[in-house]
């Protein structure tokens, strides 16, 4: 068990920065995600927690150790690589001694570790097999297997189940989750999927062209994005963004968006201010009101999405399309004039110039 | 319902012209397979006749006579440069030389390649680079320089240092292979391995070479044929005894004598040329599988 503590990390490959002061302390049994679109430096920040990369100024400390160089087989950790990486001429059970034979650990407590771990990720059965004689799922049981049977203080996943289909990762996330909560080591996650990051973490970490955007519970990412970034990037269908104009009090707050619709809801704020504004509401934080309703948006439907649990509806409203979410048997038809009364407890404002959200 | 006859014209003339491309494909598969079988049996045919026979009824004709003299006499008895030992000697000179030379060039090229697309290093690719001159440079060229350094080492005249050019020479075309092979092994594997523990010759021994039997059969069977074959550095570079068995081959061949002992010459030529052939033999659907073989799935 051990924290993980990055401060002020930078990498840059020649002239191009991939990752610019990056800090975050991870207390010990936590699981982080890392997410962000391909490209925003995850993967190399991951590299470099693994010492698999430099970076090119910062410290990364393991437990309270500082490991910047330290390699990577003494840093206690253990990794899942999105290709799984298995040794492809090892069978199963090679595959999870190589590590313990190349750091020397004592014959007898290699086959107590793969016997505890093969039992925990029920992979008993084709020990024997090779990589490439196993399908995708079992793939990554053993990928995962070979990381566990470690018992490292930290665990590194790098998107470790995109190579899987859509059911199966549903299943392997459920099973990495639980995995988590028996063991509860601090575990880094990369992927690029926000559900993922969502439903497994503690705390999510979200990047962006190598700087950290927010870094918080997933819950409060999605209620309180810090920018307009991280509200679009997390959520789907992603976050509704609507230009307007900010009048505020300092407790209540007026909206005026440039088809003259108007939105007025108390929200506390530092100081009156008046200001141009994007507004960020959830497709869910729509519902569909009678005419006259006070707060709420007014369009015309585009287009009707049904995913079977819950139909998507795009209207256009000014000229912008506003994504909103019903029940399918409420869903309003293609063509419809619809009237959306905004959740304005829910509204999320950002500074139309710096992006970042306004409290 | 009425197009299902001229549907079954369509059939047959695409039928046709399928046969018809068959023939023509076959056909000159066959003429050239022939060119290549053709000069073989004639070669083969001949260590079985007697000279007489050879004399008589010429070099081109079926056997009349059936002996395995030629044989025999190109490996233990016939005459070169007044020595009656045949070519036993040279052919064990070949095969000392040929087989140290093959796997040293092999394992050096394996652990080149490994190097330069697992371990990069600022240069890597600059060396590579300068490696691949090796590859489109005769080696006339390298000639007298080899001459001067087996000289001054005193590797002259010995199969030593026939083995050390072999080795060298061959350097280039052995890493290119496995260079470009490794290439296709993913990173991944190597960070995996390196987290777990494995150092440089760990991974190489444990990860890499089980994944190399296809480009090192390649790479055998390259040098080996490449490293027999070889005559310029043989006959330069050693002399008589010492002379590997293509350098004696010619001189078989090259004899200043009134009566051409051509079962003989034969029997010498099969002899020199078996290895390489029975290596292809055996592993020429390896040499194929690997040379087209790609990435590692």
């Amino acid at each position: 068990m051990a924290e993980l503590k990055i401060s002020g990390v930078h990498k840059s490959f020649g002239a191009v920065k991939v990752l610019d002061d990056i800090n975050l302390d991870v207390k010990s049994g936590e699981f982080i995600a890392l997410v962000g679109p391909s490209g925003c430096g995850k993967s190399t920040l991951l590299a470099i927690i693994a010492g698999l990369e430099k970076a090119s100024a910062g410290t990364i400390s393991i437990g309270d150790r500082v490991v910047n160089s330290v390699a990577p087989k003494d840093r206690d950790i253990a990794m899942v690589f999105q290709s799984y990486a298995l040794y492809p001429t090892m069978t199963v059970r090679e595959n999870m001694m190589f590590g313990m034979e190349a750091r020397g650990v004592p014959r007898a407590d290699r086959e107590v570790a793969l016997k505890r771990v093969s039992s925990l990720l029920q992979i008993e059965p084709y020990l024997n097999r090779k990589p490439g004689q196993l399908s995708g799922g079992q793939r990554q049981r053993v990928a995962m297997g070979r990381a566990l049977v470690r018992d490292p203080a930290l665990f590194l996943f790098d998107e470790p189940l995109s190579n899987l289909d859509a059911k199966l990762r549903v299943e392997m996330r459920g099973e990495i989750k639980k995995l988590h909560h028996a063991i509860g080591k601090t575990t880094v996650y990369v992927t690029h999927d926000q559900v993922e990051a969502m439903t497994l973490s503690s705390r999510i970490a979200v990047l962006n062209k190598g700087v950290l955007q927010q870094f918080d519970e997933p819950q409060k990412i999605y209620d309180h994005p810090a920018n307009v970034f991280v509200a679009g990037f997390m959520g789907s269908p992603a976050m509704n963004f609507l230009p307007a104009h900010m009048q505020s009090s300092g407790k209540s707050v007026e909206l005026r968006f440039e088809d003259g619709t108007m939105l007025n809801f108390n929200r506390a704020m530092s100081a009156s201010q008046t200001r141009d504004v994007i507004v960020g509401l959830r497709p869910e934080h729509l519902t569909r009101a009678t005419r006259g309703t006070d707060n709420a948006l007014v369009g015309r439907v585009t287009l009707v999405e049904p995913t079977g649990s819950e139909t998507h509806v795009i209207s256009r409203v000014g000229n912008k399309d506003v994504t909103s979410k019903f029940f399918p048997n409420q869903a309003p038809r293609l063509g419809d004039d619809v009237h959306l009364a905004v959740d304005t407890d829910r509204v999320c404002i950002f500074d139309a110039s710096t992006e970042q959200a306004i409290l | 319902m009425s197009d299902i006859p001229t549907h079954d014209a369509e059939e047959a003339a695409a039928s046709r012209r399928h046969l018809f491309s068959r023939i023509v494909i076959y056909g000159i598969l066959i003429v050239f397979s022939l060119i290549y079988i053709v000069p073989l049996t004639v070669v083969v045919m001949n260590t079985f006749r007697d000279n007489i026979d050879v004399a008589r009824n010429g070099l081109l004709a079926f056997p009349r006579s059936f002996t395995l003299e030629g044989w025999s006499a190109a490996w233990s008895t016939y005459c070169l440069n007044g020595r009656c030992e045949g070519m036993s000697a040279n052919f064990w000179n070949s095969v000392y030389m040929t087989i140290p030379a093959t796997i040293i060039s092999t394992l050096l090229g394996a652990l080149n390649g490994y190097i330069l697309s697992k371990w990069k290093f600022w240069g890597s690719e600059m060396i590579f680079t300068i490696l691949l001159f090796g590859v489109f440079m005769p080696g006339q060229i390298a000639l007298m320089p080899w001459a001067y350094i087996l000289g001054t080492s005193g590797l002259n005249q010995t199969l030593w240092g026939l083995i050390m050019v072999h080795v060298i020479q061959g350097i280039s075309f052995t890493t290119l292979f496995c260079r470009n092979f490794y290439v296709n092994i993913p990173d991944d594997l190597i960070k995996a391995a390196r987290i777990d523990g494995a150092g440089f010759w760990r991974i190489f021994w444990k990860i890499i070479l089980p994944l190399s039997p296809p480009i090192l059969i390649v790479t055998v069977i390259w040098q080996f044929t490449g490293i027999w074959n070889e005559f310029l550095y043989g006959v330069v570079l050693t002399t008589g005894k010492t002379q590997p068995v293509t350098a004696a081959v010619v001189a078989f061949a090259a004899q200043e004598q009134n009566v051409k002992e051509y079962n003989i010459i034969s029997g010498g030529v099969l002899i020199a040329a078996l290895p390489p052939l029975l290596v292809y033999f055996f592993g020429g659907k390896y040499f194929v599988r690997g040379l087209t073989q790609g990435a590692i799935k």
